[in-house]
């Protein structure tokens, strides 16, 4: 059922009855390390090319999220996947290895919550049974490709993030046990006019401060409404951003407590990151690795992760376009109810 | 947008940057000139090094040292890139480790080792100036408008 102009509410609201977060090296030795499903000390995953180690990420991730489901992959009817290479190269190949129908989608790193979006509402409209919902990011195949060699010596800006190393995944069905998918809010794209692509923090936060507000006006609900609330990947500028624009536009962000998975992931004290971490893996690892155990502890009955999106290229920044922000919104909750 | 963003935030995106450029985290610009007065000057005197050796031991003039010594100093860069060293360096030492003859082998060898993968001639070869190409666009212009200012002046070569 449509609410507002942007929000699904799921009437019956579908369930992620198993999830997976795999992660590389900087990211299992951060504070959530404990969290993850598997943890790779070796950036190349054992691979040839940066390129087939995210690719692996993302296969290993989807598969055992089936695997935990006590469920085989042909028995899910539809992946919806997408990652930041040109092409979405790592979904649309581990789809390759999977064998079965496919949409590839792309998001940025907003990627996570779209393709769950995505998937909750085929599973809920009964054209899947099963939906698994997967993206991946690699910190090397991101440099190689957005900035610069891997092995090159440039000096990065306090307002940079790290591209996080990983993969998670999804299950979603109808029925089962786990955290409920009820609402889902699908941003529009917004530009402030910010050029930096090593501040894609400050660029993206007015998509994510849209997507909220329109999220919550839609709902007809306040911040408090959430336990949590979480953006995907602003870091350490772009929350500081996202803060004000509550602050201009009359959001009551103080009622609940936010946060955002580009800070959790990492300790900024001890790991070089910049301002935070960023890419797919970062709110896809985060909030399936993390945030959901969180809720199956009971800790959290109902967060919205918003993940946030940079849609710029090489190409357009060098082109001088400024960087168009996106953010999508999926509200969880777990217990109560059913 | 401008109106939109207006309603939207009360902002308008002029506003939106200069308030993002506020929030923004200074670059640290004193530190950064310092380590790169450092580093900078530690690579020279390495390189400075090696071509008192040449000088000392294989009986070389100083012109005679200068080619053997930049060999050896791209070689270390070449080395360290390698390792996965140098870029960790780069990040502490900035312009200081950019600036030099390293850098400039830095910029070759690690892009020459990021397209392995796309194989020996589209990858490594036709990607190695990938950087350092504009390095050698620019160091051949100059060198031109040099030599015509020189040429015009009329000191002909012989200074």
């Amino acid at each position: 059922m449509k609410l507002g102009k942007q929000t699904w509410l799921f009437q019956e609201p579908p369930v992620i009855i198993s999830r997976a977060a795999v992660v590389g090296p900087d990211e299992g030795e951060g504070p959530l390390g404990k969290d993850f499903d598997i943890i790779h000390d070796d950036p190349f995953v054992g691979e040839k090319s940066w390129e087939k180690a995210e690719r692996k990420l993302l296969e290993e991730a989807a598969l055992l999220a089936v695997q935990k489901a006590d469920m085989s992959i042909d028995q899910v009817d539809l992946f919806i996947g997408g990652d930041l290479l040109n092409q979405i190269i790592s979904a649309t190949f581990a789809s390759r290895t999977f064998g079965i129908p496919y949409l590839g989608v792309f998001g940025a790193c907003s990627t996570s919550m779209e393709s769950l979006a995505l998937a909750a509402l085929t599973v809920s409209t009964k054209f899947a049974d099963y939906a698994l919902a997967g993206t991946s990011s690699h910190n090397s195949t991101a440099e190689r490709q957005f900035r610069y060699p891997t092995e090159y010596g440039s000096q990065k800006p306090p307002t940079a993030q790290n591209t996080a190393t990983g993969a998670g995944a999804a299950l979603v069905a109808r029925k089962g046990q786990g955290p409920r998918i009820t609402c889902a809010t699908i941003g529009k794209i917004v530009d402030m006019g910010i050029t930096d692509p090593f501040n894609m923090g400050a660029a993206m936060a007015p998509a994510a401060a849209d997507t909220i507000k329109t999220h919550l006006a839609d709902r007809g609900v306040s911040p408090g409404f959430y336990d949590l609330i979480v953006t995907g990947d602003l870091g350490a500028v772009g929350s500081t951003m996202v803060r004000e624009l509550f602050a201009h536009s009359g959001v009551p962000i103080e009622e609940t407590t936010y946060d955002d998975c580009g800070l959790l992931l990492y300790d900024r004290e001890k790991q070089q990151v910049f301002a935070g971490g960023s890419g797919c893996a970062c709110s896809a690892a985060v909030t399936y690795g993390h945030l959901l155990k969180r809720m199956e502890q009971g800790e959290l009955k109902r967060i919205l992760v918003v993940a946030t999106g940079s849609l710029q290229s090489p190409l357009t920044i060098q082109q001088k376009e400024s960087i168009p922000g996106i953010a999508h919104a999926v509200a969880l909750e777990y217990g109560g109810g059913q | 947008m401008s109106s939109a963003a207006k309603k939207r935030f009360s902002l308008t995106p002029k506003e939106y940057q200069s308030l993002a450029k506020k929030r923004e985290p200074a670059r640290p610009i004193l530190q950064n000139c310092i380590r790169a007065f450092l580093s900078g000057g530690v690579i020279c005197l390495i390189g400075q090094a090696i071509s008192t050796l040449f000088q000392t031991y294989a009986g070389m003039t100083q012109e005679q040292a200068g080619l053997p010594t930049i060999v050896i100093l791209i070689l270390l860069s070449v080395i360290l890139t390698s390792l996965g060293v140098y870029d960790k360096i780069a990040q502490w030492a900035g312009a200081g480790s950019a600036v030099p003859v390293t850098g400039f082998a830095n910029s070759m060898a690690s892009a020459a080792i990021e397209h392995r993968s796309e194989g020996i001639v589209l990858g490594i070869a036709t990607r190695m100036f990938k950087l350092a190409g504009a390095v050698v666009v620019f160091g051949t212009v100059s060198a031109f408008v040099v030599a015509v200012v020189h040429w015009i002046i009329g000191t002909g070569g012989q200074s």
